[in-house]
């Protein structure tokens, strides 16, 4: 019988024939932990009696959702990361350099890797054909000692892409559609495996996008087969040595297989307070929002800020809504300055953050007052996200979240084009 | 065997409610963060509840993100398990990871405030309360062998690797 993505990878990470439902130990290729997450794994790892780390050179601790601090708990905690770097050997990429996720994509990640990161988007890495998963702090400081975890090899549901965006669409509607009709946790346990026509033509950060999204369906994994288009995006980086070709077997056996044809699909809009709760973003116009926030491991890259900069173009946000952009990562902030993006987000009224994840979880930069509305290029809008309980999350891609900053109301993106 | 009073919750009680990124900065100090466990679901929880108390929910409890951080102070302010329809994967392993059960079973027939009585090698939630009696779902062994353990650091310790 054939394999899907997921038990391909796994199958060769534990050296052994790894079929659904089957329990492994395998083999990681990159473990890492972010500042929230990374003084608990720290911890765990210095009280399991670990010596060292099983693979200091892919060990790895992002300082981005408190980056830079905003308060000297958070700055102690940040102490704590570099310390156990410089002692341990660890990576380290320090604050200003960029979300986590980004971060693994730009340089870390490769096809057919086991990744395991204390964060549940570390799914993310999924888009370059990566088996990457969010854990906890204990499981990632075991990790961090043994250089392996156990998993349980996921069923898998096949997603069948199909046919080419229509303007205004684009991938982060394909995901909430997606979850809307899932559920919120229709994947959990689950692969979801990502194929067809539409799925080859389609970008490295619209493979992200999606991607990033699976843990929002409870899912395990967002695997991408590799291909050109993955070769071309490390070849870009620099990486590609680090290429190599993963795709299912023809004859692998799916739980279920959905088919989804893009070209049907509209601009799509999640609403308070839960990513599931899906609807059209015309159903919704003549909502005010008070912020927009453009940003985030899911839609903070540079083909993010290049649809969110074309439509604010010569435009100004509305009076009463304020535009916060945070780029994904130093390089995605470089190249948004010397595509001219960051100055036309500036001139429309943008507030532009330092490259991190505080926003998107409610740290600081952009906490929502008392029955405040956002509309947000983020992946999660449960209650409380955003720093209040009492304010309320529209998840959008960057062409409706550009649109509504501009008339200060949820809008379809294809009224302003 | 484990007995307590049900808190009962409801449907996809994420992460954020248990413990929002707003408190990030009191991740290092948990009797702190503990203090405000599940405020955003129900601010009177964490006053009135005693050790040996059960989280009773409905389902995909815990949602979201990866923080450990949501089922230890659940743990720390002495909650014994969690009962759930069903649960996030990650809260699940977590939660495991900790030492703290996590049962799933059909927890409408339990009512907020019901005496429950657990037994956890029979799989059996007896409800002392209203008389109804429920089996859970099997723990899988791998992670049974963990929670027997007190969680997943403690079995490391003892047993230096993996164990499937």
């Amino acid at each position: 019988m054939g394999k899907t993505l997921a038990e391909k990878i796994l199958s060769e990470k534990s050296q052994g024939d790894a079929h659904s439902g089957a329990f492994v130990v395998a083999k990681v290729d990159l473990v890492f932990a972010q500042d929230t997450t990374g003084p608990l794994t720290v911890r765990e790892f210095q009280t399991s009696g670990f010596k060292r780390l099983a693979n200091p050179e892919k060990t790895v601790l992002f300082l981005d959702h408190a980056a830079p601090s905003p308060n000297q708990q958070l700055s102690a905690d940040h102490i704590l990361l570099r310390q156990f770097s410089r002692q341990s050997g660890c990576l380290i990429f320090d604050v200003g350099e960029g979300v986590c996720h980004q971060l693994v994509a730009e340089s870390l990640a490769k096809p057919g890797d086991v990744i395991v990161g204390a964060d549940s988007h570390t799914v993310t890495a999924g888009a370059l054909g990566a088996f990457a998963t969010g854990m906890g702090s204990s499981d990632v400081a075991v990790a961090f000692g043994l250089g392996k975890t156990w998993l349980k090899v996921p069923e898998t549901i096949k997603v069948v892409v199909s046919g080419s965006f229509p303007e205004g669409v684009s991938a982060k509607d394909l995901a909430l559609h997606l979850i809307g009709q899932l559920g919120a946790d229709g994947a959990t346990y689950k692969a979801l495996e990502f194929g067809g026509d539409s799925v080859v033509k389609m970008s490295i950060p619209g493979r992200l996008t999606i991607a990033s999204m699976a843990v929002e369906a409870g899912a395990k994994v967002g695997l991408f087969p590799s291909d050109e288009v993955t070769q071309d995006y490390l070849a870009e980086q620099g990486r590609s040595d680090h290429y190599q070709p993963v795709s299912p077997d023809a004859d692998a056996s799916y739980e279920k297989i959905i088919n989804i044809d893009v070209s049907r699909l509209e601009p799509m809009v999640s609403q308070p307070h839960a990513v599931d709760n899906t609807a059209l973003a015309r159903q919704l116009k003549g909502i005010e929002i008070q912020q927009v926030f453009i940003g985030t491991c899911t839609n903070g890259r540079l083909e993010d800020l290049a649809v969110a900069a074309t439509i604010l173009k010569g435009k100004k946000r509305h009076p009463d809504t304020r535009l916060i952009v945070a780029p994904a990562s130093r390089e995605v902030l470089l190249g948004a300055i010397e595509a001219g993006y960051i100055a036309t987000l500036l001139e429309a009224g943008a507030v532009i953050l330092p490259p991190g994840c505080g926003a998107c979880l409610g740290l600081h930069q952009g906490v929502l007052a008392d029955g405040e509305s956002c509309l947000s290029t983020a992946n999660r809008n449960f209650k409380g996200r955003m720093g209040n309980p009492d304010a309320f999350i529209y998840l959008g891609s960057p062409a409706t979240a550009a649109a509504t900053a501009i008339t200060g109301e949820i809008t379809d993106p294809r009224e302003v084009m | 065997m484990l007995c307590g009073r049900a808190f009962k919750f409801g449907d996809g009680i994420s992460t954020d409610h248990i413990t929002p990124g707003r408190l990030a900065h009191l991740r290092s100090n948990l009797p702190e963060l503990a203090k405000h466990v599940l405020e955003d679901a129900e601010p009177t929880f964490v006053s009135r509840v005693r050790a040996g108390d059960l989280i009773v929910a409905g389902s995909n409890f815990g949602l979201g993100s990866s923080r450990e951080h949501a089922p230890l102070v659940i743990k720390k302010v002495g909650v014994s398990a969690v009962l759930a329809k069903s649960v996030a994967r990650i809260f699940f392993r977590n939660a495991i990871n900790l030492g703290l059960p996590v049962l799933l079973c059909d927890t409408d027939k339990i009512n907020d405030g019901d005496e429950l009585e657990i037994d956890l090698a029979a799989g059996v939630v007896k409800d002392k309360t209203n008389g109804s009696r429920l089996t859970f779902k099997k723990i899988p062994e791998v992670m049974l062998r963990i929670l027997n353990e007190g969680g997943l650091i403690p079995y490391i310790k003892k047993y230096g690797d993996f164990r499937l």
